[in-house]
């Protein structure tokens, strides 16, 4: 028989449970079934509507559902992630104008978990540098080697200053180990080469920058197919249905073509189909080549090309643009991929068309493998940088 | 009583006058507006209002909404952040700001930039667009009403050159051109949900112009303006009405009048739309009349372009006749050149027309005359590739930096 306090212990305890708990689980919903609604965006506006109820409800919130809406970006597509990424703010605007408590260390143990969205964890970093920017920037050497590329950027950044400075008090030697260790960390290209630049042209090292990016350097060649009016894209040359390398093939006005070796030794791994051929008007030129992967996994494939092209992994079309001499830049598209253990092929098909300007000669394309944060990702068996004064090799030599 | 009722209509009155500019060069997206009224003659330190800082870049045009300012930019190393911007409009006070990743592609020429269209509004909601085609709806307290990021709908709908046609809201429709060389289209976006209430296929070529309107029998009929020419639509359904064919520019757009629309082709052609929609009625074209990047303007009976020689040339909008031109230059021939134009000619009630040239040079020209004559110059010190907006009693204008207020 249990004495009357522990009874009236018990009544009370049961009594809190019994009013606690579903509190406890209805105030877990708040940010529950909003998140759910927004995540459901999909196609052509759909969805936006509820969508739009969810965020004002999430709004209403204070900014116990920053963290939550945070961890819920990971499994979001980018529509609601930006649809997450507005409430956040929101909220933590509202909350900071009213000097309201905002969850501080909660969102520096976010943006430290590797494990977490990359734009989250850069979101994150950004509110807690508006609260805490000496901590903040305090942190920020621990991004160098971070998965995130936006948060790796800042620590980069921060050892392009430092290599620069250590270089204007002639502390040379400092100077090249810092922007080493800088290159090595770096993934965006205005960094890359920034950094390069500054190692090659005021240090007077050697930087691999192909090997760097993970440009694909060796190539067979085989043109020209015909273009004329533009109508070569649509067309399936025989390189699209079987590869041959010891194959000849009517091209251009019938004369006979076959695939011939080419290595590009340029910076950015351009390989240009006017070096072999000559440059040339209406004519399509295909270009394949294999890498080795040393297992399945998602890559990026990030081609940069002027003309119009196609470009295929392992025999399926992974993507194609008609567009003509609009410009070209390093990750001009980049075109998420499956890798397979082992060999892989790639086949890329580049148009030019028939506009006479001096802007329009270009038949080029240039092409790395990376993974989701531009880490190049290199075959098993790459070869050295070709030197510019090698003879073309195919890749197998 | 009567003090009463003289009250009342001034209340009335100051409450109707306003001279809202929703969207990229103003009224029926042609850059007059009647309405706007008491908007300065000199530009100077004297008559700046504010000037408040802007991130990243931006070349679209500011919108006047109310007492509220809205403008967009993008910023980061690829200008992948998206940023919509409202200010006060009585003194540039930041309201608030929202920022977004960009789902499309951002590349563009290092002239452009990804924030080159002008925002729009339907006076209750703010549609930012994006040369990454990302579409963003809010409402003017800034609360996100919904999203499209049309390069993920439709994957290759891009121009490796940047794309800028500005959004414009008609009605319950937001009419979008995403217009170039490989998946090319115009839409037509339900206001309030964002969904396609149309989607026409557009000539597969490159394309910076925005939407116009023209008034045709008291409705209003979308002009969309391509390398082909200019179809006009029901904004509701996305219907043609008419086909003018006869080719056009594809970066200075339209300008209409009523049922007139003057459009850079063969130089500029005048052409109004039968009563009945069906057919187009060329009633003039001037070769030698032919538009830079500026868009042409028409100011009641007259017609105004900008030449790419930095020439403004003012027509009779009846017959294409030049009634006069003046060079746009500086009066002091030491003081920076005037140099080129990329934003389009604007007007309000004064006869005044603004401009602002890339070299950051402002001008003022008085068109009510005779004869143009510029009568005030500014330096603002930075590049301008935008064009101005009108509100009553001011102009606002936008570099990649700032955003000045001239006026009151």
């Amino acid at each position: 028989m249990l004495p009357p306090n522990m009874k009236h212990f018990l009544f009370l305890a049961t009594s809190l449970a019994v009013t606690v708990l579903p509190t406890a689980n209805l105030h877990a919903k708040v940010w529950t079934a909003p998140l759910d609604q927004i995540a459901k965006v999909g196609p052509e506006g759909a969805g936006n509507a509820e969508a739009a109820e969810a965020w004002a409800e999430l709004t209403g919130q204070g900014s116990e559902i920053i963290i939550p809406v945070l961890e819920a970006m990971e499994s979001a597509g980018p529509l609601a992630r930006n649809w997450m990424r507005s409430a956040v703010e929101t909220v933590f605007e509202k909350d900071l104008a009213a000097s309201a408590d905002l969850p501080t260390d909660a969102l520096k143990i976010f943006l430290l978990d590797r494990n977490n969205e990359p734009n989250a964890r850069r979101l994150a970093f950004d509110l807690y540098h508006r609260v805490t920017p000496n901590e903040a920037d305090a942190i920020v050497p621990g991004f160098i080697d971070d998965p995130s590329p936006g948060l790796r950027r800042e620590a980069v950044a921060r050892l392009i200053d430092e290599g620069q400075n250590l270089l204007n008090q002639e502390r040379k030697e400092e100077s090249i180990t810092t922007l080493t260790s800088a290159l090595e960390a770096a993934r965006e290209v205005d960094q890359i080469d920034e950094i390069a630049k500054l190692l090659r042209e005021k240090l007077d090292q050697k930087v691999d920058l192909p090997r760097q990016f993970g440009f694909l350097m060796y190539w067979d060649l085989i043109a020209p197919f015909d273009n004329t009016d533009r109508g070569g894209f649509d067309l399936a040359y025989p390189p699209e249905e079987s590869i041959d390398l010891n194959g000849s093939y009517p091209g251009k006005e019938g004369k006979e073509i076959s695939w011939q070796a080419h290595s590009t030794s340029d910076d950015y791994g351009m390989v240009d189909f006017n070096k072999p051929f000559s440059p040339l008007k209406q004519v399509v030129g295909y270009a394949y080549t294999e890498f080795n992967s040393i297992k399945a996994r998602s890559a990026q494939l990030r081609l940069g090309c002027k003309n119009a092209w196609k470009i295929w992994l392992n025999g399926e079309l992974v993507f194609g643009r008609d567009e003509y001499h609009r410009g070209i830049r390093i990750d001009q598209y980049i075109l998420p991929v499956h890798l397979d253990e082992g060999k892989n092929t790639l086949l890329v098909k580049a148009c030019q068309n028939e506009q006479e300007q001096d802007w329009t000669v270009q038949w080029q394309f240039q092409l790395r493998v990376t993974d989701e944060t531009g880490t190049a990702i290199l075959s098993t068996d790459r070869k050295p940088t070709p030197d510019a004064t090698e003879p073309a090799r195919r890749r197998g030599e | 009583m009567k003090i009463t009722h003289l009250i009342l209509c001034a209340l009335l009155l100051s409450i109707t006058a306003k001279a809202d500019w929703l969207n990229f060069r103003g009224p029926s997206a042609s850059g007059y507006n009647p309405d706007a009224t008491g908007t300065p003659s000199e530009l100077s330190d004297a008559t700046l209002a504010w000037k408040v800082s802007l991130p990243g870049r931006g070349l679209g045009s500011a919108i006047i909404v109310g007492d509220k300012v809205f403008v967009t930019a993008a910023s980061g190393p690829d200008q992948k952040q998206l940023h919509v911007l409202c200010f006060g409009a009585a003194d540039g006070s930041p309201i608030w700001e929202r920022r977004f990743w960009a789902t499309g592609r951002t590349m563009s020429h290092k002239k452009t930039c990804v924030a080159a269209p002008t925002p729009a509004s339907d006076g209750e909601r703010v549609y930012a667009f994006y040369s990454s085609n990302d579409v963003v709806c809010l409402d003017l307290k800034g609360n996100l009403m919904w999203l499209r990021g049309l390069t993920l709908d439709y994957p290759n709908a891009s121009n490796s050159l940047g794309m800028s046609s500005s959004p414009l809201v008609v009605g319950n429709t937001l009419v979008v051109q995403v217009e170039n060389d490989s998946e090319s289209f115009a839409a037509g976006l339900d206001k309030i949900s964002g969904i396609n209430k149309w989607k026409l296929d557009r000539p597969k070529a490159a394309n910076w112009t925005s939407p116009t309107t023209l008034n045709i029998n008291g409705e209003e009929i979308v002009a969309l303006q391509s390398s082909k020419g200019v179809l006009g639509v029901l904004p509701d359904t996305g219907s043609r009405i008419f086909n003018f064919e006869g080719g056009a520019a594809t970066i200075p757009s339209s300008a209409s009048a009523g049922d007139s629309l003057y459009i850079p082709s063969g130089g500029l052609t005048a052409i109004t739309v039968k009563t009945d929609g069906s057919e187009t009625v060329k009633h003039w074209n001037e070769s030698a009349q032919r538009p830079g990047t500026p868009s042409p303007l028409v100011i009641n009976d007259k017609v105004f372009i900008i030449n790419n020689a930095g020439v403004l040339n003012c027509a009779n909008r009846q017959t294409g006749e030049r009634l006069w031109r003046i060079r746009l230059e500086r009066s002091d021939k030491s003081a920076t050149p005037t140099g080129s134009f990329s934003g389009s000619p604007v007007a309000g009630a004064e006869g005044f027309i603004y401009l602002f040239s890339e070299a950051g040079v402002g001008l003022v020209v008085d068109v009510s005359g005779d004869e143009g004559e510029i009568v005030s110059e500014i330096e603002l010190g930075e590049t301008i590739l935008s064009t101005a907006s009108l509100d009553n009693g001011a102009v606002y204008i936008r570099s990649d930096r700032h955003l000045w207020k001239f006026g009151k």
